[in-house]
């Protein structure tokens, strides 16, 4: 169990270094920041001090050797927009974003899963086919189309939510539904079929045979084994969820990190960029990292594997 | 006791059963997702001789007419001589009156088209600059199509091979390759598509680029598993007593055993390529414009939706909705059909 841990909590840091160094190398590919922070009126030396406070004069190594050490204290340096601390920005965002991700993933199982498990118990009724609908739809639909839609009809047709922005509490409705619905489908569709492999299992005929009641025998047999896939793919989902929020900030104008990422990039504000980036990173592999250890915890296979 | 069944011989299959066979499995291909799959192909392909308009002009004065079956609006307005802001959703001023009909006064009240009605000549309306949508959704089609085939071939390819190597030799290449995985899990591809795109500028090569990362490592996981299992076989211990070559051993005998599994993986994954790629250009890093895209259409109807201009990202969305969900339904089928193990697959 601890070898396993430790093993995981050391690949974690090597996807986190990998990252650091894909994120130093594509902010360097991308051009010289100096044309970013000096205008035409800049002379040579204004160039070259400028070289100097940034770093720029040394060698890339060392370069990316300064990076690593600051951001190893969570300092990401200045952001050229707003012309304060990355690491100040990152924070002030990052509530918001964490705030919808979490609102989303909810969501996400409190749709799924019961879905999952009534569709996979009344296997072939109206209700299976609805829950079918419900993940053909959350899996096929693009999510940034999902959520215009949605803001069309809620908001401005019916006007019943805020079309944009995070001012009301019910703000966070249209967004939140956008991002969970597609892993709230994949959650369901999981459960579902993971169910059905369960409820197929000899011990579940025992129990039934010895007349066990069904709500228990869904409830407490059958379950809690269909749970390790959706389990599995948690890890995944809250990786892909700081992705989507990407997109579904853009569209509903949620004030988050994906946003921020976005308003950094079109700014060129590299440095902004790179802490976003690499926050979004550690979200990731600290989401992946608690979702082994809790496989490991409900999945005793794994403990000695 | 068992019976005795040295007499007995098994008759090879006619022709005839042989084509019942085929006819039987046919009948159980998921029509729908076939019909719609096999539209988007064909719209691809022929989009020069289907569009009925031009996707990439349009007439700026046929600009936001709705689908051929909706009502335009009408509204009855005063005719004033100047307009200011807060009368224009009231008024109308004398000159364009007089476009319509010479002889209104000053002061009249008349009823203006607010929204033209559709007219048959644009099926499903015009967006902001007066582009046929039916036409631009045609040709988004060709976008799609062609991101998919070059994404699957290339990242298909870099996907299977790494999947071979980290199968057969394991340790350290297995390693190495299974890391690389988990890192490109962790990172945000899209926002260094978007990275991508802005130091470089918009084309489709670095879209392509960009899914190619994206997708090789689900190949990679597939095949390294099925080459864990095969790689025992006896087949493959036999090829290597006669000697051949590692390269010939993967490419010949092991490789032709993962097939039906990469179909399916194949089918699945173009369903994600498409909407990976509509996500690029609706975030402004797709295909450039005026090329019709998918994507890059929901994003141009998008700030018209307030005003009532539903149709612009309605359809390029329906079609995507569709063109994927039809891989899914497709992909399902194929995996229960070639390769029932592969069920679980998300």
């Amino acid at each position: 169990m601890q070898k396993y841990l430790v093993r995981r909590f050391l690949l974690a840091l090597v996807t986190l270094l990998s990252v650091s160094l894909i994120i130093f190398i594509m902010s360097r590919v991308s051009g010289d920041p100096r044309h970013i922070y000096l205008d035409d009126y800049s002379t040579q030396e204004d160039w070259d001090r400028m070289g100097v406070v940034l770093g720029l004069d040394k060698p890339y190594y060392q370069q990316y050797g300064i990076f690593l050490k600051g951001a190893v204290r969570g300092d990401f340096g200045i952001s050229v927009r707003e012309a304060r601390p990355v690491t100040e920005v990152v924070l002030e965002r990052a509530p918001a974003t964490l705030m919808l991700g979490g609102v989303a993933f909810t969501f996400s199982l409190l749709v799924g899963v019961p879905l999952g498990i009534l569709s996979a118990v009344k296997r072939g009724t109206m209700l299976d086919w609805f829950g079918k609908i419900v993940a053909l739809i959350g899996q096929s639909a693009p999510p940034f189309w999902m959520g215009i839609m949605l803001m069309f009809f809620f908001a401005v047709k019916l006007g019943m939510v805020p079309p944009y922005g995070k001012q009301e509490w019910n703000s966070i409705i249209l967004p939140a539904v956008t991002l969970g619905w597609y892993y709230a489908a994949a959650n369901l569709r999981l459960v579902r079929s993971a169910m059905l492999d369960v409820l197929d299992s000899e011990y579940i005929k025992l129990a039934r045979a010895k007349g066990v009641n069904s709500r228990t025998i869904i409830l407490k047999h059958a379950f809690r084994n269909a749970l390790i896939p959706p389990l599995t793919f948690a890890g995944v989902t809250i990786g892909a969820l700081v992705t989507g929020s990407l997109v579904v900030e853009t569209v509903f104008a949620w004030p988050g990190l994906g946003r921020l990422a976005i308003e950094a990039l079109f700014a060129f504000d590299y440095p902004l960029l790179q802490g976003v980036v690499i926050t979004f990173t550690l979200l990731y592999v600290t989401a992946a990292f608690l979702v082994d250890v809790l496989y490991a915890y409900i999945d005793p296979r794994i403990r000695y594997a | 006791m068992a019976a005795d069944l040295s007499g007995i011989v098994i008759a090879p299959p006619t022709r005839r059963q042989k084509a019942a066979g085929i006819y039987r499995q046919f009948k159980r291909l998921p029509m729908l997702p076939v019909f719609i799959l096999s539209l988007v192909v064909i719209a691809g392909v022929f989009a020069p001789l289907l569009a009925p308009h031009d996707p990439e002009k349009g007439e700026l004065r046929e600009r936001n007419i709705p689908p051929a079956w909706s009502n335009g609006t009408q509204a009855v307005k005063i005719v004033v001589q100047r307009l200011s802001i807060n009368e224009r959703t009231t008024s109308v001023t004398l000159s364009d009156a007089q476009k319509i009909d010479p002889n209104i006064q000053l002061g009249d009240q008349i009823e203006v088209y607010t929204r033209p009605a559709g007219s048959t000549k644009f099926l499903l309306g015009t967006d902001h600059l007066g582009r046929d949508v039916l036409s631009r959704v045609i040709y988004g089609a060709r976008i799609s199509l062609i991101v998919s085939i070059v994404t699957l071939a290339v990242g298909g390819t870099i996907g299977v091979t790494m999947g071979l190597m980290a199968g057969w030799y394991g340790g350290i290449v297995d390693e190495v390759l299974m890391r690389l995985v988990d890192i490109k899990l962790a990172i945000p591809l899209i926002l260094i598509a978007l990275v991508l795109v802005i130091t470089l500028g918009q084309s489709l090569w670095i879209i392509v680029t960009v899914l190619c990362l994206f997708i090789w490592p689900r190949f990679a996981r597939q095949v390294r598993g099925e080459v864990l299992q095969l790689k025992h076989m006896d087949y493959v211990a036999l090829a290597k007593v006669s000697g051949a070559s590692t390269a010939r051993i993967l490419f010949i005998h092991i490789f032709p055993g993962t097939i039906n599994t990469l179909i399916v993986v194949a089918t699945l994954q173009v369903g994600i390529v498409i909407l990976l790629e509509s996500t690029l250009s609706f975030l402004g890093a797709g295909v450039p414009p005026p090329t019709p895209a998918w994507g890059s259409m929901i994003a141009d109807g998008r700030d018209k939706l307030a005003g009532g201009v539903w149709w612009i990202s309605t359809f390029p969305g329906i079609a995507i909705m569709l063109t994927v969900m039809s891989l899914n339904l497709f992909g399902d089928w194929l995996r229960d059909t070639l390769d029932p193990r592969l069920r679980q697959l998300e």
